[in-house]
């Protein structure tokens, strides 16, 4: 199934760990509508979440009282995709610059940011007017997912 | 019995060897008493420990975290660790991770505890 809209999906979260579940519920739907096949729903899911998380830990300081905005858009250009903008209003850090963790040590945390390069297509970290910081992450739909009718 | 968390449905005894049936969504919002649980598991002393995800339908990188730290209490006590019943999504995670190689992971517990 495919659908046509220019008309983004909005939603706003507080920076509480049990509403990420919601983001992950409206992600799943609209990776459906897309086009995308299951292994890459499951990748942009884990994706955003993960992103979701750092904003949680990091430009909150695990504050669970705080805003953060999630929109999900359509691509329209070549075969389609997602667009991903995660806007929080938090300590601005320049996440571009953190590194991946070398994966042969085996300790825990860490991963978040190695999962995300490694699913998505691009990631963008811009300071946000007004201080905090707004994330803006890609997927292109592959060509036979495009031509999939699910 | 209380396992202190909402994410453990049961922990079964086959012998000596605890099975863990671990259920829900692994993530930021269960993953830290997620993790309490399994370690407070490791004072009972099973001589192999069995935690079955056939139940957990997403895991996110807090919930292989927990994991991992279970696997490094674990091997400090020369106890055996395996993940069985990974649904695709969570074997995803472990690959992505390349902690597939690090965990013992098998499709059935008859294998686990063999």
């Amino acid at each position: 199934m495919n659908f046509e809209t220019d008309k983004p999906v909005k939603i706003t979260i507080f920076s509480m760990p049990i509403q990420l579940q919601i983001v992950r519920a409206a992600l799943e739907k609209m990776c459906q509508m897309i086009g995308f096949d299951d292994d890459t729903t499951g990748g942009i899911i884990l994706s955003v979440d993960e992103a979701l998380t750092n904003i949680i830990r990091h430009a909150y300081d695990g504050s669970d009282d705080k805003l953060i905005e999630v929109e999900l858009a359509q691509l329209s250009e070549n075969d389609g995709g997602l667009k991903i903008c995660l806007r929080d209003y938090g300590k601005y850090v320049d996440r571009s610059k953190i590194k991946p963790r070398d994966l042969a040590d085996v300790r825990p945390g860490g991963l978040g940011v190695h999962i995300m390069k490694e699913y998505m297509d691009s990631l963008d970290y811009q300071p946000g007017d007004g201080g905090g910081t707004l994330l803006t992450m890609t997927k292109k739909l592959q060509k036979q997912e495009a031509g999939s009718d699910q | 019995m209380n396992y202190d968390s909402q994410s453990i449905k049961a922990v079964r005894w086959v012998e000596k060897s605890a099975v863990v049936d671990v259920q829900g969504d692994i993530d930021l919002h269960r993953s830290s008493e997620f993790q309490a649980a399994l370690l407070k598991l490791l004072d009972k002393k099973p001589t192999k420990l069995v935690i079955n995800l056939a139940g957990v339908a997403y895991m996110d990188s807090s919930g292989v975290a927990s994991l991992v730290k279970l696997l490094s209490r674990a091997r400090k006590m020369g106890l055996p660790l395996s993940l069985v019943g990974l649904v695709d999504r969570v074997r995803s995670v472990f690959e992505i991770t390349r902690l597939d190689s690090v965990f013992s992971i098998f499709d059935t517990e008859e294998e686990a505890l063999a």
